[in-house]
């Protein structure tokens, strides 16, 4: 009756929100009176089991099949659902990363398990297992409990600590079969084409947005961009030339306001807010966003807020910890020379 | 002939207060509500790809009367049929039940070839009762998906691309499949007056657990309590200095006491 948790690995790495995960399994698990056990599926098993140990699993089940060496859902979901039918864990626990999401989701339909997703906060009250969760984007929050005799949870990536690796640690691992991987999946890839540049804004300590103030970017659009399209190639330009090079300084990712998004200055996967990506990082510089209820839903559980902002009644300051009034294209450069004479 | 179903439901609007009255519940004042944002896009797909493979569209909400408002903006649009479950006593924000009743209502229309789900749902926040219902079923599922290259339903085959946290991936299924969609994949249309007159007077027949011949899951969750969020103790501080390269050398140091770079 162990506490499982999947760490999830890309191209045979680990990610670290896994071992936040595994993490926020041991309150669980202490609540419980019990111990954590790591899934290992799919390649370098070995290794990312020994860190598993380090960062608190006391068993590692690893699960080494070839089949499994790239994730799919059916694969994964087929395996996990029966480990969970043999061997009834309390909990199953996952960062909640978008391939997590489906595949906690589908393995608790099999075993017609609860799931709370998403949770910020955990904690166990009379041996049942009591999440907290952001609903109606953010805006209020809610405690789920679980009533089944297997739980699963998914944790919000940055929502509970790192733990500290111990040096030395032997945990137990046992390797299974995969017998259960179906013959013939359901969904054939055909092809897959990585994206240049990772955007990870769920992962950034660190995040630098751009919202619809990047259009009054003062360097000029080539004459035969007019109208929209100069805005647009403005604001492009501004992301490029002004935005990046300060995260590049910062190592942050780059983020952006609906607005922005909207407008076509960026591509989807950096919005941030209510229909984008909910972000919670130690800083968050918002440049030329005027920080909408729905933009606020996305980014209101940074640690550190700056605004950068012309509008020195926009919204976005009553959020923020520091800001700066002045245009992002004036103010932008000089915090990167800033942080290059600070920082070297 | 090809059957698209899509589901929704009323959501307050995006740009809505929302908070815990004094009573614990959670409450939206006087403001009106809208379709869940992320079922706009599933909505324009669901009209696109049902009138592409010359068939029917059909939009599914499950809970209260509430959800006739989005069920109305769908028929506004233009889906051609609606229809709302509603069951006393079962708590539809437990995804296991909805996706029970979900998986029902799909088994009594019985010629559904495909299920289009917008994201995630902003009350419930989450996306884990799209996945549930593809599971009850025992129906591929395709998740995240941003482009259709091809929905084939004389060959019962579909062709997307999805966007993935590392990159895009090409991915085929053979039909009845579940898919869900993300912003970005088309330009959801706005209802027109005759839409929205035609709508208006719809008559949305509602079904029963019985009537689908099922007998609900219990639910495996429990919402215990709603909570406002805590406030943010805020003071903000304006940086001074006498030009922006001065409040950025400031900003710098207060961002190095505050341990954040």
């Amino acid at each position: 009756m162990s506490v499982f948790v999947w760490i999830e690995t890309v191209a045979g790495a680990a990610l670290s929100s896994s071992w936040e995960a595994l993490g926020a399994a041991q309150i669980i698990a202490d609540g419980l009176k019990s111990n954590t056990t790591a899934l290992v599926f799919g390649e370098n098993c070995d290794e990312i089991a020994a860190d598993a140990g380090r960062y608190g699993a006391r068993q590692v089940i690893v699960c080494p099949d070839e089949r499994l060496h790239d994730y799919r859902l059916e694969s994964y979901a087929a395996l996990l659902s029966q480990l969970v039918e043999e061997r009834a864990p309390k909990a199953v626990v996952a960062a909640a990363t978008s391939q997590a999401r489906e595949l906690m989701a589908s393995a608790a339909a099999d075993s017609e398990s609860g799931l709370i997703s998403d949770v910020i906060d955990l904690r166990v009250e009379d041996g049942s297992i009591v999440g907290t969760r952001p609903a109606y984007a953010g805006k209020v929050l809610m405690e789920m409990a679980a009533n089944t005799s297997t739980s699963f949870v998914t944790v919000r990536g940055r929502a509970f600590p790192l733990p500290t690796p111990a040096a030395d640690s032997k945990p137990e691992i046992e390797a299974v079969g995969a017998d259960a991987i179906p013959s013939e999946l359901g969904a054939r890839v055909d092809g897959f084409v990585m994206e240049t540049g990772p955007v990870n804004l769920a992962d950034a300590a660190i995040i630098v947005s751009g919202g619809r103030g990047m259009a009054n970017n003062p360097c000029a659009a080539p004459s035969d961009v007019r109208g929209d399209e100069a805005n647009i190639w403005k604001a492009k330009h501004g992301f490029a030339n002004t935005l990046r090079p300060l995260a590049d300084a910062l190592g942050a990712a780059i983020g952006a306001s609906r607005a922005a998004v909207d407008a076509g200055y960026i591509p989807y996967e950096h919005q941030v807010g209510q229909t984008g990506k909910v972000v919670n990082p130690d800083l968050y510089i918002a440049c030329g966003i005027s920080g909408a209820i729905q933009h606020q839903a996305g980014m209101r559980g940074s640690k550190i807020i700056v605004a950068i902002n012309k509008d020195a009644q926009a919204p976005i300051f009553k959020l923020s910890r520091y800001g700066i009034v002045g245009d992002l294209y004036e103010v932008v450069p000089a915090l990167r020379e800033a942080l290059e004479e600070k920082l070297g | 002939m090809a059957h698209v179903l899509t589901f929704t439901r009323s959501t307050p609007d995006t740009a809505a207060k929302v908070w815990v009255d004094d009573q614990g519940a959670v409450t939206w004042g006087d403001v009106a509500t809208v379709v869940n944002p992320w079922d706009e896009y599933s909505l324009e797909e669901t009209i696109v790809q049902a009138s592409n493979g010359g068939g029917a569209s059909t939009v599914v909400a499950i809970g209260s009367a509430l959800h006739n408002d989005a069920l109305k903006h769908s028929l506004a649009m233009g889906i051609k049929n609606a229809l709302r479950l509603e069951e006393a006593g079962a708590d539809c924000n437990d995804s296991l039940v909805w996706s029970a009743l979900a998986a029902g209502a799909v088994r009594k229309l019985g010629d559904v070839d495909l299920i289009i789900f917008g994201k995630e749902s902003v009350d419930v926040g989450t996306d884990q009762h799209t996945y549930q219902l593809a599971r009850r079923l025992g129906w591929t599922m395709l998740s995240y998906v941003s482009r259709i290259i091809e929905a084939d339903f004389a060959e019962g085959k579909i062709q997307v691309e999805r966007m993935l946290e590392q990159g895009v991936q090409t991915v085929s299924a053979d039909l009845p499949a579940v898919i869900s969609v993300m912003k970005g994949i088309n330009e959801p249309r706005y209802p027109n007056f005759l839409g929205i007159r035609k709508a208006a007077k719809a008559q949305i027949p509602v079904w029963s657990a019985a009537d689908i011949g099922l007998d609900l899951p219990k639910a495996a969750t429990t919402a215990l309590r709603f909570m406002n969020p805590p406030a943010r103790a805020v003071n903000t501080e304006i940086i001074a200095g006498a030009d922006f390269k001065e409040k950025a050398v400031t900003l710098v140091e207060r961002l190095l006491e505050e341990k954040v770079l």
